[in-house]
């Protein structure tokens, strides 16, 4: 009897596994493939592989400045946000008010607004800086967007450190950023790594914020993705191209940080 | 000669006021130790003099200088917390030698000094563990390691032997008065446990509600404690104190005959066991707890259910049972007068 329900729930894993990687696994191979492969009816599974697509996507978009700007955008929102969300998380979990928790709760809420309700005002402002297709303002926006889950997620980890460690490094002669670099920074090292690197992932992939707030200079691979959908129709091999271009560079980076992302997300502290 | 002193220290928790106006004077070299009930704000005074918890009013000095407002790194003090509070990651030599790391001290001195508190401490041979691989006993010695490398103006001890079990905790009390008669370091040391306060300070004070409400040395406070409170709360068992309006006829036992309206206390060891038709206050066995060394014998006094209780205690084992009649006699002249209020009265 055993037997069978675990050959059952070997089963559904697999199924469900497949039905979610199946897109991924599609669009590599459609990646690979011809215009005319890529839309044939039946969907081929066996063919030649070709750099075609990738080339031209390569010919027609400048792949590189992409690039560079999905890098220098998700690095520096990273760091940025560490660097606002670390000293709030620290005054939240070891000098806590009565506001504490009303101001974690606040700052949840904000994520549960789609982003899009915030698109006039911020598209408006951003224009008035003069700052439409430029780099900073979408620093800014990543960081601001992923600064209540860096906040809560650093806030977590620090709460688990006693208070009374910090208190005996004071005793000894740290100041404050004597604590941080000298009992915080080693024993919340996991939060914080997982912290930074969720930070990333989700700069890497926002789509929505640098597909209005950016043209042609600023443009990150978000953007590169969705100029491949034009009303010409789908090109479903050079978007597969450009899309795996897109994610090859992230998924390899989750990919070796998978363990650090999955204790960060699941508030796994350091002990 | 003052060296650390407190004047008019306040401390207010919202509406709260949990440190009343505390002055308090403290010698070079002398071992202070603040007892109290829970809640007495023992932890609070302790924590506000290294500057872990601000001070709202009042003043501290030290040698002269005052540390009122100074953070806490600035003090020149070392305090052992109740939990240790050991950096994990950190290995036991590293651990003793943070501060002077802190302090970029040359490496050859930090050596050299953690080497000797370790030996002190019988830590030599631990000074590469991490905390997790050491016992509760090992972790404490290391965190009064931590405190001598330092070599501070005062030590401070916040309830160090409370996480230890009842041997060890008899075992380390002597080290650290040993360690104080060979270092001769300022302490002020913070405890519940008025065994460790008689047997460690030099002088005790003894803190009720954020007041002080005596200061002396061990048997001062034992032999004449200024009210109610301090006799009730020194002493183990509790010293027997009884209401003039429950038993009258106290006043003449104990030899206080024109004693006003109010309370008298006795000593269990100032109380002795007659057999029946002896004694001057006859009574009724309830109770006989054997100690060993010490018996003590609880007896009611009175009548018509509403006895009073007095304990006695007496170094020989006796064969009494609960039941038994017996007489009371009251050592003389050892009583103390209480009035209602719980103030000292004087004997006329």
């Amino acid at each position: 009897m055993k037997h069978i329900s675990l050959v059952i729930r070997t089963l559904a894993a697999w199924i469900i596994t497949l039905l979610i990687v199946f897109p991924l696994i599609w669009l590599v191979l459609t990646a690979f493939k011809t215009e005319q492969q890529a839309i044939s009816v039946p969907p081929q599974l066996f063919f030649t592989p070709t750099l075609a697509s990738f080339a031209e996507v390569n010919l027609r978009s400048d792949y590189l400045l992409f690039a560079k700007n999905s890098v220098i955008t998700s690095f520096v929102s990273t760091i940025l946000g560490l660097a606002i969300a670390a000293p709030a998380a620290y005054s939240m979990a070891f000098f806590r008010s009565p506001a504490t928790r009303d101001i974690l709760m606040w700052m949840l809420s904000t994520k549960m607004m789609p982003a899009v309700g915030a698109l006039v005002p911020i598209y408006v402002m951003a224009q008035t800086a003069g700052m439409l297709d430029s780099l900073p303002a979408l620093i800014i926006v990543f960081t601001l967007s992923n600064l209540p889950i860096m906040v809560w997620m650093l806030y977590s980890g620090f709460k688990d450190i006693p208070s009374d460690i910090l208190e005996a490094a004071r005793m000894d002669g740290a100041n404050v950023w004597g604590e941080f670099l000298h009992v915080i920074r080693p024993l919340a090292m996991g939060t914080l790594a997982s912290t930074g690197l969720l930070c990333l992932v989700l700069s890497w992939n926002e789509a929505f914020w640098a597909l209005n707030l950016s043209s042609a200079k600023a443009g990150t691979l978000a953007t590169l993705i969705a100029s491949y959908s034009s009303p010409e129709g789908l090109f479903w091999a050079k978007l597969s191209a450009a899309s795996l271009m897109a994610i090859a560079p992230i998924v390899v980076v989750g990919w070796f940080s998978q363990k650090q992302l999955v204790q960060g997300l699941t508030f796994g502290a350091v002990k | 000669m003052s060296f650390l002193q407190l004047k008019g220290v306040e401390k207010v928790f919202g509406e709260v006021r949990a440190i009343k106006g505390i002055d308090l004077t403290i010698n070079k070299g002398e071992f202070i130790v603040f007892v109290g009930p829970s809640g007495c704000g023992k932890s609070t005074l302790l924590r506000m003099i290294a500057g872990l918890t601000d001070i709202d009013g009042g003043s501290v000095q030290l040698d002269g200088r005052d540390i009122t407002h100074l953070p806490s790194s600035k003090r020149d003090l070392a305090m052992v917390f109740q939990s240790y509070a050991l950096y994990p990651h950190m290995s036991v030599f590293d651990n003793m030698s943070f501060a002077l790391r802190l302090a970029n001290v040359d490496k050859a001195v930090i050596k050299q000094k953690v080497g000797h508190a370790a030996e002190i401490l019988n830590l030599t041979k631990y000074l590469d563990r991490t905390p997790k691989e050491l016992s509760g006993g090992q972790r404490q010695r290391v965190a009064i390691g931590r405190a001598i490398v330092r070599a501070p103006k005062v030590f401070l001890f916040d309830e160090p032997l409370s996480n230890l079990d009842a041997a060890l905790r008899g075992q380390t009390r002597i080290e650290i008065a040993k360690l104080h008669r060979d270092l001769g370091a300022t302490t002020i040391y913070v405890t519940h446990d008025q065994v460790e306060a008689m047997t460690l300070a030099d002088r005790v004070v003894v803190l009720r509600d954020g007041a002080i409400e005596q200061v002396g040395s061990p048997l001062e406070l034992y032999d004449k404690p200024a009210n109610q409170f301090v006799a009730q709360f020194i002493g183990t068992p509790q010293m027997n104190v009884v209401d003039t309006a429950k038993l009258p006829e106290l006043r003449e036992v104990v030899g206080a005959s024109h004693a006003p309206d109010g309370f008298i206390g006795v000593r269990p060891e100032n109380v002795m066991v007659r057999p029946a038709g002896g004694g001057k206050l006859p009574a009724r066995v309830e109770l006989i707890e054997s100690l060993g060394a010490d018996t003590l014998i609880y007896t009611s006094v009175g009548h018509n259910g509403n006895g009073v209780q007095i304990v006695s205690r007496q170094a020989e084992r006796t064969s009494l049972a609960p039941g038994d009649s017996v007489g009371l006699d009251i050592a003389p002249a050892s009583f103390h007068l209480f009035d209602r209020q719980g103030h000292k009265v004087a004997a006329r």
